[in-house]
């Protein structure tokens, strides 16, 4: 059997695809985490950025408005987390839950209008040298600018956190709010910052998903994305650059439906869409057994509310 | 001036009247969405919290939602107390429902008194066996009970999902995604000719008198309550941890599974796609705004269940889209949340001439 080397970069292209959107969100929270909050609401947020960036799309006709007011949207919805857990110092399991219930309501509320209304075509970059090189053309060119910066985004997340005062001062936060409040940094300032940073990325994995992976407007379509991209910030043990890997592992999964499907493979389609699921839930079990890293990687302050007496 | 100053003691006045606040401040932010979407927020109120619920048949079905959300919300207040965050009661329902839903099929051309308690008890094991898979993944392998147990929740609704379409689908039923229709002696009995209560209820009700019980007069409800305010504190004390985990995610199990027993003998009388619509979710929500306190959550399940109906009534009615009732669910725990504050904080008035 000859196997076309160019078939194989498209599923990988295809693979990489489905990752963009776990990526985006998945980065986002992590700076999120970083900071010692913990926002439940990654699934909320997406799926109001999903429904703001086809909405407007759609309303104004400009990819570009549509884009960043799904990333606005998300920065907006996350605004009520971040008041809530950082001026009403209210628990983050439960706010971000709340998030996520309000958010898939009124996303669909607002989506109403929006169901079977056919997507944009969204411009690709360097389509011209799709054919240029045999397995890795596929792979490199001809994808949307969000792909090109979701893939990068892990490393200059890495880049941010490591190398710049403004990423330590985020980690400071994070593992330990009162010695960086006793250096003098706001630490409610530094956490909504964060908070509002995630919620635009999730916003933008969101518009993704609505603009140029599917794209339409289905109801409910980010279908537990934003919960596994929780699960590969635990996954990543807060490390950008291991979620990148996770990613690619949970959109092999998801690719990997369709074409055992089309292949003709026995195997109830129930089970191949439950796969990533249950996968995630073995990788949760293998990551967290050694509890002794999980606790050295964790933010110290994860999801422990600070609040300065004054 | 008004200076905003932490409280000694959390206020137990205002821990009771906060619900009745966030309830209040739901319905004002809801008669703004409701002018915002271009309806008049009075009358479009009054179709959602009275409309449905003015004549019997109306508060028949109040009581119908009512019910699995006051058992499952009774559940996990076992949960929330001990700090154990268990998320994924959709699926404990959804797996409970699978599993009495099997047996009464196995019975499904057979009468017998002994048929409805082997369905029920079946269904409170299903849903405490998929409670138990957070919970021991939690304890065992230190896995985030959160995401494990939400995670669960997608795939039992793919399970039932094969199922129905699959080996279980009714053989006369020309491929609808449904199994047989249970036989009389697997339903549970209705309250009242014509009316779609049925005596699920009555498991609602001797859930919330036990866990009443157990919550105040054991040492196990002295011991979870411990643990939630402090597990250093119970860890010192000499409390078994892990073995509370488990059981308190046994218990929402079994209430979950319950309820989805609940859904599927009473008024449908067989397994079908959607055996319920988010009860799992929304009870977490009743859980809070009941305090996680029995009584408590018997208010909150009817006001939440007003949220059900009325979303119906006013997509009749109204053509206001029927996802209002997730809105105001969402926003019900937010401002819940939010009038928390005055919990811990009290506004002080200060004369600044001084």
């Amino acid at each position: 059997m000859i196997i076309d080397v160019n078939f194989v970069g498209l599923i990988i292209a295809s693979i990489m695809a489905s990752a963009v959107p776990l990526i985006l969100a998945s980065c986002g929270e992590l700076i999120t985490e970083r900071s010692g909050v913990l926002n439940l609401g990654v699934e909320g947020m997406m799926i109001i950025g999903a429904i703001s960036g086809f909405a407007l799309m759609t309303v104004t006709g400009s990819l570009i408005i549509a884009v960043f007011g799904a990333m606005l949207a998300g920065v907006l919805i996350s605004t009520i987390f971040a008041f809530l857990t950082q001026t009403l110092i209210t628990n983050h399991v439960a706010t971000g839950l709340a998030l996520t219930i309000f958010g898939i309501g009124i996303s669909a509320m607002i989506g109403k209008n929006f169901v079977g209304i056919p997507g944009k075509e969204f411009p690709v970059l360097f389509e011209g040298l799709k054919d240029t090189i045999p397995l890795l053309s596929p792979i490199l060119f001809g994808h949307s600018i969000v792909f090109y910066f979701a893939f990068a985004l892990p490393f200059i997340t890495s880049y941010f956190l490591k190398k710049t005062k403004i990423g330590l001062i985020v980690r400071a936060v994070g593992d330990s709010p009162e010695s960086a409040s006793n250096q003098g940094i706001n630490v409610r300032f530094v956490r909504y910052a964060c908070i509002l940073y995630g919620g635009a990325m999730c916003g933008l994995a969101g518009a993704y998903l609505s603009m140029i992976y599917t794209p339409q407007w289905i109801e409910n379509m980010t279908g537990g994305r934003g919960w596994i991209a929780l699960a590969l910030v635990v996954f990543s043990t807060w490390n950008p650059i291991k979620i990148l890997i996770g990613a690619m592992i949970f959109g092999g999964l998801t690719i990997i439906q369709f074409h055992m499907q089309a292949i003709g493979v026995r195997i109830p389609v129930q089970f191949l869409t439950a796969l990533p699921y249950i996968v995630t839930i073995i990788v949760l079990v293998v990551i967290s057994r050694d509890s002794r890293k999980i606790r050295l990687s964790t933010p110290s302050s994860l999801g422990k509310s600070f609040h300065k007496d004054n | 001036m008004i200076k905003i100053v932490k409280r000694d003691q959390p206020s137990k006045t205002i821990f009771f009247f906060t619900p009745v606040l966030a309830i209040f401040l739901t319905l004002v932010a809801g008669g703004l969405i409701f002018y915002i979407l271009g309806f008049k927020p009075f009358e479009a109120l009054k179709f959602f919290f009275i409309v449905p619920i003015a004549d019997k048949y109306g508060l028949s079905e109040l009581l119908l939602k009512a019910t699995p959300l006051c058992l499952i919300a009774i559940g996990l207040s076992f949960c929330f107390k001990s700090n154990n965050w268990n998320i994924g009661a959709e699926g404990q329902l959804t797996f409970g429902a699978i599993v009495s839903g099997g047996v009464a099929l196995l019975f499904y051309d057979q009468e017998g008194f002994y048929i409805l308690p082997l369905v029920i008890l079946s269904g409170a094991i299903g849903g405490m066996i998929y409670a138990s898979i957070p919970a021991i993944l939690k304890t065992y392998f230190n896995t985030n009970e959160i995401l494990v147990s939400l995670m669960l929740v997608y795939v039992s609704k793919l399970i039932l999902d094969y199922l129905v379409v699959g080996p279980w689908s009714n053989p006369e039923g020309f491929n609808f995604p449904e199994t047989r229709q249970f036989s009389d002696s697997a339903r549970l009995p209705l309250l009242f000719e014509g009316l779609r209560i049925h005596t699920g209820i009555f498991l609602a009700l001797a859930a919330v008198v036990i866990s009443w019980f157990v919550f105040y007069k054991t040492y196990l409800g002295f011991q979870m309550k411990v643990s939630g305010f402090s597990l250093k504190t119970a860890k010192y004390a000499g409390y078994k941890g892990k073995k509370m985990i488990i059981l308190v995610f046994l218990i929402s199990g079994a209430c979950a599974g319950l309820a989805g027993v609940g859904e599927i003998t009473g008024p449908i009388g067989q397994l079908h796609r959607e055996v319920s619509p988010d009860y799992g979710f929304t009870a977490i929500i009743v859980a809070f705004l009941g305090r996680l306190h029995p009584v408590g959550i018997i208010f909150a399940s009817l006001v939440v269940a007003i949220t059900y109906l009325g979303a119906e009534t006013a997509q009749i009615f109204m053509q206001i889209p029927k996802y209002t009732g997730q809105v105001f669910q969402g926003m019900i725990l937010f401002f819940l949340l939010a009038s928390d504050y005055l919990l811990y904080f009290k506004f002080k008035f200060i004369d600044s001439k001084k």
